[in-house]
Formats: C-alpha cells, sequence, structure tokens
C-alpha cells in the first residue's frame, strides 16, 4: 500500500477537525467539519481498505469520544442513523422499484408501536394475567418480529394497489399511512390498545446484556450514562446491517429485476420477470427497515404518540432520498445524514442564535423605517420551525435542476 | 332511532355544503389532470390561499370600520371574486415555476416537485401571516346576517352560511359548465384534454389552454377556500391537506378528468362523510365515532381504486360527435 499524500491529507483533517470539536465543545460548526470527515474519506482518492479503516475509527471512536464531551452530538449521531436506516429502505421502494411511497411512515409507526404496547405496561389494558411490560430482554427478538410484520404490512399494503398507475399509488399510500395515523390516534376506545393522542410510556429500553462484562473488567458505569452510548453503537450496528443488506440486494438478481421494473415495466415482465412478485418483495423489504427502526425508535425515545407519525416524516424521509439520488445507497446515506443535520443542527443553530439576537436588546436604526428593537423579531421566525419549507425547497429544486441526485447511482456496464 | 331521525336533516345539509366545497376543489384536480396527466398535489394550498384571501379582505374592512356600512352581499362579492382571482393566478404562477419547466420528464419527477410546491406554500403561507399579524391561526370576522337561520317547515332550520355555500357554488359550476362546453376557450380545453399534440397542430397554443386550466381549477379552489372560512370561521395554512386528499378521492371517484364526475364524486363524499359523522357512531353503539370521519374518505378511495379504478362516471365524455 502506498502512502501518499492523500493519505496524510485526510488523516490531518480528520484529527485537525476533532481536535477543533474537543477544544470548542459548543460549537456547531466544529462539529459540522467533523462531520465532514466522512464525506472527505467517501471522496479522497485513496483505496477501499484505507477508507474502510478510517471510517470506522471515525465512527467507533471519535465519534463516541466527543460525544462524551458534548453529549448532544450522540444524540445527533443517533437520529442520523435511524434516518439513514430509513432513508435507505425508502430507497429500495422508490430508488430501486420506482414506486412512490408517501406513506412510509406508516411502517415506522407500527413496529415503534409494536413495541410501546408490549414493552410498556400498555398491554394490560386488553391481555389478562399482568404480564406486561415485557423484560427488556424481549427487544432483540422484537426487532426480528418487526421486521417480520412490516414486510408483511407491507405487502398487504401492496397487494389491492399495485396495478394502479404510480401517481395514485402515491396518493393510495399516503391515505395508508393517515389511516394507520388514525387507528392509532383513536384507539384508546372501545379496548385501549394504543392509549390514543396521549402516546406510551414508560417503554422499556433494550437490555444491557453486557454490564456483567463491564462489571468483570472492573468499570463500574451506571446505565443513565451508558444509555446514549449503548444506543449509539446499537442504531450503528443497525445503520450498516441495513447498508450492507441494501447494498447485496442491489447487485443480486432481485435487486436487477427491481431497476428492470423501474425502467420499464412491460420489457420487464417479457423477459420473464414475475412483476407483481417482485414490487411486492420490494414494498416488503423497505416497510421491513422502517418497521425495524421503528422498534428502535420506540425504545430510544422512552414515550411515543401519534404526533411522530405525521405525513411530514414521509416527506422528509423522501427528501433525503431524493437529495442523495434516487436509488443510489451512498446517496441515500448523504440525503438523510444531510437533512438531519440540517433540521437538528443548522435550522436550530440559527434559532438559538436568533433568540439570542432578540434577547440581546440591541435596536438598529433604519434610516426611512426609524428605531428597530431587535427583540421585536417575533418568535413565529424561528427557522426551526419553518421544516416543511426546507423540506419542500429541496424537492422542487432537486427536480428541477438535479433530479438524479447529489450522488447519482453509477451506472454499471451493461450485460 | 328516534334520535336518529331527528338529526336526519341536519346532516343532510351538512352532506350538501361539505359535497359542494369537495365539488369545487376536485374541479382543480380534474381539470389539471385532464390536461397534463398528473396530480397537482398543491392544489390544497390553492384553497388555503383562497381561505385566506377572504379573511384578510374581511379583517383589513373590518379594521377599517367599513365592514358594518357596507352591504353583506356586496362584502360577500368583493371577497368572493378577490379570493378566486388571486387563487385562479396563485396556480397559474405555481404552473409556470414548478411545473412548466418539468413537462418533458417523467410523471413523478412532476408529482415530486408538486408535492414540494404545496409543502413550501404551506410555510411560505405561515411565513407571510407571522410577518404580518404575527399568528397564522385566523378567525373570519362575523357577519350577522350570515349567522342567522332559515326556517324550512317541519322544524328544520337552515343556516344563511350554508345557503350561500349551496347557492354560490351552484352558480359556479353551471358558469364552469357552460364555459367549458359553449365557448370556444372551452372547447380549447377539451382538445388539448383528448390529445395536446393533434390540438397543438390545430393551432391551440397547449401552454397558454394549461395556463388557462390552472387558472380556472386555482379559481374553484380560491372560491371553495373563502367558502370553507365563511362556513367554518377557522383557517390556518395547513388546513388544505385534509380537504385537499377528499376532494382528490372525489375526483377519483368520479372518474378522473371528467368534469360532471368531480361534481357527483365530490357530493357522494361529502355526503357519506356527513353521514359517517353522525350515525357512525349511533350504529356501533358508541365504539367508532366521528373521529373516524376524516380517514373514511381514503378507505372509500382503497376501495374504488380496487373495485372500479375508473370512477362512477369511468372515463373522460368524448366529444359528442366526434
Amino acid at each position: 500500500m502506498k502512502v501518499g499524500l492523500t493519505h496524510v491529507g485526510v488523516v490531518a483533517y480528520i484529527i485537525a477537525s476533532s481536535a477543533l470539536v474537543f477544544v470548542f465543545p459548543q460549537s456547531v460548526l466544529a462539529f459540522l467539519c467533523f462531520e465532514a470527515s466522512l464525506l472527505v474519506i467517501y471522496y479522497a482518492s485513496v483505496d477501499q481498505t484505507t477508507k474502510f479503516c478510517l471510517g470506522t475509527i471515525v465512527l467507533l471512536v471519535l465519534l463516541p469520544l466527543l460525544g462524551s464531551v458534548n453529549g448532544y452530538y450522540l444524540e445527533v449521531a443517533i437520529q442520523v442513523g435511524i434516518f439513514v436506516a430509513l432513508a435507505l429502505g425508502l430507497n429500495i421502494v422508490v430508488g430501486f422499484v420506482g414506486l412512490l411511497n408517501l406513506g412510509f411512515v406508516a411502517f415506522y409507526a407500527i413496529g415503534a408501536y409494536l413495541w410501546a404496547i408490549f414493552g410498556s405496561p400498555q398491554a394490560n389494558h386488553f391481555l389478562p394475567g399482568n404480564l406486561f411490560p415485557l423484560s427488556s430482554v424481549w427487544f432483540f427478538p422484537f426487532l426480528l418480529l418487526s421486521v417480520g410484520v412490516g414486510a408483511l404490512t407491507g405487502a398487504l399494503l401492496g397487494l389491492p394497489v399495485l396495478r394502479l398507475r404510480g401517481d395514485y399509488l402515491a396518493v393510495v399510500t399516503l391515505g395508508f399511512a393517515e389511516v394507520v395515523r388514525a387507528l392509532v390516534n383513536n384507539f384508546d376506545k372501545p379496548i385501549n390498545i394504543t392509549n390514543g393522542p396521549k402516546g406510551i410510556t414508560p417503554i422499556e429500553k433494550p437490555p444491557l446484556f453486557f454490564q456483567p462484562l463491564l462489571e468483570f473488567l472492573g468499570f463500574s458505569v451506571n446505565p443513565s450514562t451508558l444509555y446514549p452510548f449503548y444506543f449509539y453503537f446499537l442504531v450503528l450496528f443497525i445503520a450498516m446491517l441495513t447498508v450492507v443488506v441494501a447494498r447485496r440486494l442491489e447487485e443480486s438478481r432481485i435487486g436487477r429485476a427491481w431497476k428492470a421494473i423501474r425502467e420499464d415495466e412491460i420489457a420487464a415482465a417479457a423477459m420473464g420477470i414475475p412483476v407483481v412478485r417482485m414490487k411486492l418483495l420490494g414494498l416488503a423489504v423497505g416497510a421491513s427497515f422502517a418497521s425495524a427502526v421503528g422498534v428502535l425508535f420506540a425504545a430510544k425515545q422512552v414515550f411515543i404518540n401519534p404526533e411522530s407519525f405525521t405525513f411530514m416524516e414521509s416527506i422528509g424521509v423522501l427528501a433525503m432520498v431524493i437529495l442523495g439520488g434516487m436509488g443510489s445507497i451512498p446517496g441515500a446515506i448523504l440525503g438523510a445524514t444531510g437533512v438531519t443535520i440540517l433540521n437538528l443542527q443548522v435550522l436550530k443553530g440559527l434559532s438559538l442564535w436568533l433568540n439570542s439576537v432578540r434577547q440581546s436588546g440591541i435596536v438598529l436604526s433604519i434610516p426611512l423605517f426609524g428605531d428597530f428593537t431587535l427583540s421585536q423579531i417575533p418568535a413565529q421566525f424561528e427557522p426551526a420551525k419553518y421544516e416543511r419549507m426546507v423540506f419542500g425547497l429541496i424537492l422542487i429544486l432537486m427536480m428541477m435542476f438535479r433530479p438524479q441526485g447529489v450522488l447519482p447511482p453509477r451506472q454499471k456496464r451493461g450485460h | 332511532m328516534e334520535l336518529a331521525l331527528d338529526i336526519l336533516p341536519q346532516v343532510l345539509v351538512d352532506g350538501i355544503v361539505l359535497g359542494f366545497m369537495y365539488a369545487l376543489i376536485a374541479l382543480g384536480y380534474t381539470m389539471v389532470y385532464g390536461v397534463l396527466e398528473f396530480i397537482n398535489f398543491a392544489h390544497s394550498e390553492i384553497f388555503v390561499l383562497g381561505a385566506f384571501v377572504g379573511v384578510e379582505i374581511l379583517l383589513l374592512l373590518e379594521s377599517a370600520g367599513h365592514l358594518a356600512t357596507l352591504h353583506t352581499a356586496f362584502v360577500l362579492l368583493i371577497v368572493i371574486l378577490s379570493g378566486m382571482l388571486l387563487s385562479g393566478l396563485a396556480a397559474v404562477a405555481l404552473e409556470r415555476v414548478a411545473y412548466r419547466p418539468l413537462q418533458r420528464s417523467p410523471r413523478l419527477v412532476a408529482l415530486i416537485s408538486a408535492i414540494g410546491a404545496s409543502f413550501f406554500l404551506q410555510d411560505a403561507l405561515r411565513f407571510f401571516e407571522s410577518l404580518w399579524r404575527n399568528t397564522f391561526y385566523l378567525t373570519y370576522p362575523t357577519l350577522d346576517v350570515l349567522d342567522k337561520t332559515v326556517p324550512l317547515g317541519l322544524n328544520v332550520v337552515v343556516p344563511v352560511k350554508s345557503l350561500l355555500v349551496i347557492v354560490t357554488a351552484l352558480v359556479a359550476l353551471a358558469v364552469l359548465h357552460l364555459f367549458v362546453n359553449r365557448t370556444r376557450l372551452g372547447a380549447a380545453i377539451r382538445a388539448v384534454a383528448q390529445d395536446p399534440d393533434t390540438a397543438s397542430l390545430m393551432g391551440i397554443p397547449v401552454n397558454r389552454v394549461i395556463a388557462l386550466t390552472f387558472f380556472v381549477g386555482g379559481a374553484m379552489g380560491g372560491l371553495a377556500g373563502v367558502l370553507f372560512g365563511l362556513h367554518y370561521s377557522l383557517v390556518n395554512p395547513y388546513s388544505g391537506f385534509f380537504p385537499g386528499l377528499k376532494a382528490f378521492t372525489a375526483a377519483v371517484l368520479g372518474g378522473i378528468g371528467n368534469i360532471p364526475g368531480a361534481m357527483l364524486g365530490g357530493m357522494v363524499l361529502g355526503m357519506l362523510e356527513a353521514f359517517a359523522a353522525s350515525y357512525l357512531s349511533i350504529l356501533t353503539d358508541g365504539a367508532f365515532g366521528a373521529e373516524y370521519k376524516d380517514v373514511f374518505a381514503f378507505v372509500v378511495l382503497i376501495l374504488i381504486l380496487i373495485l372500479r379504478p375508473k370512477g362512477l362516471l369511468g372515463e373522460k365524455v368524448r366529444e359528442e360527435g366526434a
């Protein structure tokens, strides 16, 4: 392996940006620089092994270390991981199979409620025996179960609607998501299954199965400081798993069949591809990703209610996929990371800045308009409240100027 | 069952009012679908814009002290016409900015752009109202005449505002019907809907006709918005989502691209919803109630698309004698 100037440059960038975060733990800008190091690694012209090693160091070592300096960064990383997995799931449906699913959040909700209902005392309302909440050991079986339940609901939704043309399918999936939300919102009577708009809490967290090991090694950490790191690694593991699954699928017969259907359904059918079965499979796989991430989300949040599963979430994930490039796995990851960071850090950061400006009480004298006290800026202007505008702009601008996305899928040579 | 019969007239009136509202909005979806074969997802925001134009004009008149002095009929005329005009123009602008550049792209691209436009417009409206009034939840000023009721015999009373919705919608639908079927411009719209390429060969300026279609559909949506505001009083930038989706369902129910179909679909859906809202809880003994009325439309939509994807009135009605 030749060590060239690029290697040195990349490593130097990583070191410099992490040092920046250590020195200014509260600076959003410094953390953004650090996050960009993953992009630098991806784009640098170094060999795959080096990329892999550097990426592993950044994700497994540096990010948790920075998280111990400022816990908020860990939270951001967890959110990014959740959305990466969601975007990869939607990318299979929209990007590979070419079906515009506007109700993706429904499967996310199904997974979340699956664990929320049984991982909390909620299930005692309709099942006898006071068995609930299930102990946290059941978290992993439920994670597996949610994959199955998600796939099943995805396929069930697909059965009636797959014959529809693309734009009808979009509206029907959107309607399906609203039906799921209405059911979740209203099934506190006649039998209390979902506890309605009040939501469900407390939900069991995943088991700390490694705690005996840590104690054996002589670490005694209390669970509340341990959980953020635990969730970080869990989310990272699941996000990585979804990357691997998506990648393997893409390169398999199934993935090629999906793309053939996307490009030309009639030609694909003529080639002997079972179009309906393949589309169902695509919907099911995408839904199972979302459902599994939902279980994780419920366990992380401890509290969930129907408000977390609105149409806007579906559009947010869609914006991530569109931004990165439909059908592109690196694109979906980049889009999810970019949009999440934009929402969590850039917009929130601007809002905080606006608030501090308002509280500073500075008076501006504008000619013709007279004096203007900055505290008069209405709270309505906080950029964090305009997520919809951001998603909308991303969708319109991408469609107009770069419909293939920022990182379009590479065209492989045809056979 | 005594109770069930007592509320029947009220349910009918509610259903008719909702039905006309959905019919007016559905026209926008169906006309645009007719000429472009594309779901104008942002049409619900055009509808909300109409409601906001209405409330802004009424609030301005109120603060200037003219609301009490001017004749109510005159005020209503101003509000309705300006709501229609501005919504129509907004729809034309939307087409020009967000859709026309994508006319040659795959349909999903245009649809995604439309979804983006819908989200963008919601927050743009919110931003504007926050700047202007410091709140984006607005209430229509009360017009005394509208809150009166008219007795219709047999102890049934109908609020004037419901009558206003019904009469205005009937007039608008009649004018639209004449416009589409009896004028040269209407013929141009129908020609483009049937076959844009041939229409273009016949000397019809297709892009201008598409803009005209957006204007007419948008104006109908704006009218529905003003009527919605006058009837239900409360508006916010996000209040178009459910009416929009239900109106789209109505358009599909009637047969998308089909103008009489949209009217029929709207009426059927409005009635279904009013009956579901009132009778579902009586029929199921309180287990399921009015809270499900919002998703009722989606269940209907999914059922039609499975059972009769062409809608009640089937394909686009062909030109007579063609």
